[in-house]
């Protein structure tokens, strides 16, 4: 397969503006003729809609929820990261570049990178102007808040629901589109297939999730933004709906998946208490600015807090062990999410972690309380606090949270180039979707960033580019065979998931199914990761994809709002899903970022990567279900940064 | 843990419903409620019993407004300041009768057992619920100062989920509290000035138009609004109404 990046010439610095000085256009007269698809109404698809509609384009937007605003970016907590230097702290677009690429342990595309650091600032201004709360101080100013890896404080919130506000304001955009006429929305509709014309992205195929009718949507191009596939580890801290699916699909159709083994751990989630549990809950990152992770020095005391006989308080602080100041001196607590994650894994592995599992760490605000005063700490946090409270039921004021790590986040996505183009001609991805911007390893406040920037800044350019030679194809029309042939073949693949349990002597539900995944995921494929897990992961897997696919049973039938089905075909991509993250995990012989190969690493635990063998973005092609998929590297060029050892100390 | 659970089945919105009656046993304090009904399907589907119960949910962290069901004759239960996704069983007591319904009102017809279809706020929004700007061309963020305490204030009003509560606990079906808080969101900032009249009686007639009931200031959606929001909002929204009909401001 040819990856070409795309990448513009001239200097880091001036790419993007180079760029946006020689791409094509379309006119506005022109743009009215031109229809695009916009799958997702998260940040990415949202903003990218709101945009594409104002500039005149006409736009089809679906979710699969029965509003845009309940995308799964309304649950982002903690900020989004902006190079505005208005701390006077030293940042700088410069800097915001430097930290993601650090952050992303060198894995990431230098152009794209800058890019996304360069339009941060816009970004806040964009949202200001929607009237994004953001906090203020009493001149009536931004105000800041730092955030794991980085040492300035350039991250805007609001309290602890920035993804909310952010999405409320792109939602608010995307409304108004709606009502000028320029978007329409297509809400509770779910992308079942790609239709592809002579090698161009040229519609979709979507079932109407109340009726279940199958729908056709031709378009000039589609752009996918339909967030990340962290559901394949079944418990994690994505909305229970979030899925890979139209992802999937789209890779399944010829576009290249790149990176799928980088998959971010997050730190501060609310431990697993019960089997019956369904999601994780996150405690967000910003919680550590304040917040002390410890765990007792003495065994003794962690186990006596498992048995219930100790409390938290009962330990004396010179017998609490700060690890992440012990072992990270320069960034303390806030040590990139990958860092700290694996930090307490290593700590409850050897014995310390607290909890009735033993599986907990804990996270203080004593001292910070002490410090600024419960009424600060209230008001910069007491969202979080009331969630915790009611979720663990103690409280947070008096006795620490215990948290332990979960699935968040998923650096890979589908390949594109500079533009956000797949590599199939016409078909974009923006946001969790794509795998652009963070490497290895996302910085926290970042995907925010990422995927505004995609959706208001770089998509409504680069998307010209292309549709600029497509004002002379005239509407694409749904009445072809291309779409016969894909409607028949999403009809044959929900036929073929009801039929198994029309014949099945054992029935499963979906869940029973899913909840096996992920416990296969997680426990070989999460945190740490090495051959023989991987070995087993691939084996367990491939038996569980076989006993679905002989036992399956979904209630109901197709033309009906049938929760139960949709789970079953998303979950029939999460299998595939899950052996090409086996597969990509397997051939990247180092550990990087959130990729961590325990047979890689340096003498005191660290990631050890290998430049010489794996600097480069891990691309891989469908070759069909049951085969091994083919990879392609897009080797990786540093020119303006200095490779380094990635160091928090 | 022990329930009995009747709950609304209806198959689709043309059918009539009913109550279904079912037993649930060994369930955690811990267990969320959702949780709870997630054990009462796959024992439904299990034994091939019936259809599951449908509703809705997604993020199940109580920001993203999906889930809401009639509790015992409450909106998200009896726990203040929740969503159903966040109130656990910790909160009833062993044995428990517990009666679980969709939001009851007209512009919310059923689509499912407790499923409802809430389209109807999104064209409140569409009505306006927003200050029109395209992309670019905005000035820099720290140009537009707002008070520490405006700022807050809006913030507590742009809190809304959007999970229709309100009307579910409203006795006339009204959105007072909805439309509100998003007309208090943007008129207590500066930039929500410039459209604030229009934006008003717009998103006022579209509530109307849609059949959602008036406010005889009750509060019940106050009391059952799992992110409290305020009902100073309603009251601003009327000052904003009137304001809007004696102001000079307004399009022609």
């Amino acid at each position: 397969m040819n990856l070409d990046s795309k990448i513009p010439e001239g200097p880091l610095s001036e790419k993007w503006t180079n760029y946006k000085a020689s791409q094509k256009l379309v006119n506005p007269a022109n743009k009215r003729k031109i229809d695009i698809i916009v799958v997702g109404t998260g940040l990415a698809g949202a903003s990218a809609a709101a945009s594409l509609g104002a500039l005149g384009f006409n736009v089809d937007i679906f979710c699969i929820q029965d509003s845009p605003r309940r995308a799964h970016s309304i649950a982002a907590q903690g900020g989004i990261n902006a190079a505005k230097n208005y701390q006077n702290d030293g940042d700088s677009v410069e800097r915001l570049f430097r930290d993601t690429i650090k952050g992303g342990d060198y894995r990431a595309r230098e152009a794209n990178v800058y890019r996304l650091a360069e339009v941060s600032g816009n970004i806040i201004d964009q949202c200001v102007a929607q009237g994004v709360p953001f906090a203020r101080d009493y001149g009536g100013l931004l105000d800041n808040r730092s955030f794991g890896g980085a040492q300035v404080s350039r991250t805007f919130y609001a309290r602890g629901q920035t993804g909310q506000q952010l999405l409320l304001g792109a939602y608010g955009a995307l409304s108004r589109e709606i009502a000028r006429g320029s978007v329409r929305l297509h809400e509770r509709h779910e992308m079942m297939e790609l239709v592809i014309v002579d090698g161009r992205a040229r519609g979709i195929i979507a079932r109407n999730l109340v009726t279940g009718a199958l729908e056709r949507y031709a378009a000039h191009a589609v752009v996918v933004a339909s967030g990340g596939y962290g559901n394949v580890y079944y418990l994690s801290t994505n909305a229970m709906n979030s899925n890979g699916s139209a992802a999937w699909i789209c890779h399944k159709k010829g576009a290249a998946f790149a990176n799928p083994c980088y998959v971010q751990i997050h730190p501060t989630c609310i431990p697993v208490h019960g089997d019956y549990q369904s999601k994780l809950t996150l405690m967000s990152e910003s919680l550590r600015n304040d917040g002390r992770i410890w765990v007792p020095k003495k065994k003794e005391d962690s186990e006596a807090i498992r048995r219930g006989d100790k409390g938290p308080n009962d330990i004396p602080e010179a017998d609490r062990d700060y690890y992440l100041e012990r072992r990270y001196p320069a960034f303390g607590n806030l040590v990139p999410r990958d860092v700290a994650s694996r930090a307490a894994k290593e700590r409850c592995d050897a014995g310390y972690g607290v909890g009735p599992t033993g599986l907990a760490v804990f996270l203080d605000f004593a001292d910070a309380i002490k410090r600024l005063g419960r009424d600060v700490v209230e008001q910069k946090y007491g969202n979080l606090f009331q969630m915790y409270q009611k979720i663990v039921d103690t409280d947070p004021y008096h006795e620490p949270m215990m948290i332990y790590p979960a699935v968040h986040y998923t650096m890979g996505g589908l390949w594109v180039d500079y533009e956000l183009q797949t590599t199939i001609p016409g078909l974009f991805a923006a946001g969790e979707a794509n795998f652009s911007d963070h490497g290895a390893n996302r910085l926290g406040a970042s995907a925010l960033m990422q995927g505004l920037a995609d959706g208001y800044f770089v998509l409504p350019y680069t998307m010209q580019n292309y549709l600029a030679d497509q004002i002379y194809v005239g509407k694409i029309s749904p009445d072809t065979p291309e779409f016969d042939q894909a409607e028949q073949a999403v009809r044959q693949r929900i036929d073929q998931l009801f039929n198994i349990g029309r014949h099945t002597t054992q029935p499963h539900t979906v869940d029973h199914f899913h909840k096996a995944l992920g416990k296969i995921m997680w426990e070989y494929v999460g945190m740490a990761r090495n051959t023989e897990s991987l070995t087993i992961a691939m084996q367990q897997v491939k038996e569980l994809e076989a006993d679905f696919w002989r036992q399956l049973a979904i209630p109901g039938t197709a033309e009906e709002f049938n929760p139960e089905l949709e789970k079953a075909y998303r979950l029939a991509d999460y299998f595939e899903l899950a052996r090409l993250i086996i597969t990509d995990a397997m051939h990247r012989e180092e550990s990087c970022g959130g990729h961590f190969r325990t047979e890689h690493q340096t003498e005191d635990g660290e990631t050890l990567r290998d430049d010489d063998h794996f600097m480069y973005v891990a691309a891989w092609e469908y070759q069909g279900h049951d085969n091994l998929e083919t990879m392609t590297a897009e080797p990786l060029h540093y020119e303006h940064i200095q490779i380094a050892k990635r160091n928090y100390k | 843990m022990k329930f009995t659970l009747h709950i609304w089945r209806q198959e689709n919105a043309q059918a009539k419903g009913h109550f279904e009656t079912y037993h649930v046993d060994n369930i955690s304090a811990d267990c969320s409620f959702l949780e709870m009904l997630d054990i009462l399907n796959e024992q439904l589907m299990d034994n091939r019993i019936a259809h599951p119960v449908c509703f809705d949910n997604d993020c199940r962290e109580g920001i993203c407004g999906m889930c809401g069901l009639y509790i015992n004759g409450r909106p998200h239960g009896n726990d203040d300041g929740v969503t159903t996704c966040q109130l656990h069983m910790r909160h009833f007591h062993d044995g428990d009768e517990i009666w679980v319904e969709p939001w009851r009102a007209k512009p919310f017809p059923v689509i499912r057992d407790l499923v409802v279809d809430r389209t109807a706020f999104d064209k409140i929004i569409q009505a306006g619920g927003y200050i029109s700007t395209t992309t670019g061309g905005v000035p820099d963020a720290n140009n537009i100062l707002i008070p520490k305490h405006k700022a807050d204030q809006a913030m507590d009003a742009a809190a809304c989920i959007g999970c229709g509560a309100c009307v579910a606990a409203c006795k006339n079906a009204s959105a007072m509290l909805f439309v509100g808080a998003k007309v208090s969101h943007l008129a207590l900032l500066p930039q929500g000035q410039i459209e604030a009249a229009d934006r008003v009686r717009s998103m006022v007639c579209k509530m109307d138009e849609l059949g959602f009931g008036s406010c005889t200031n009750t509060y019940a959606c106050e009391a059952e609004c799992p992110k409290q929001i305020k009902r100073q909002n309603i009251a601003r929204l009327n000052r904003q109404w009137i304001g809007s009909i004696f102001g000079r401001d307004r399009k022609k």
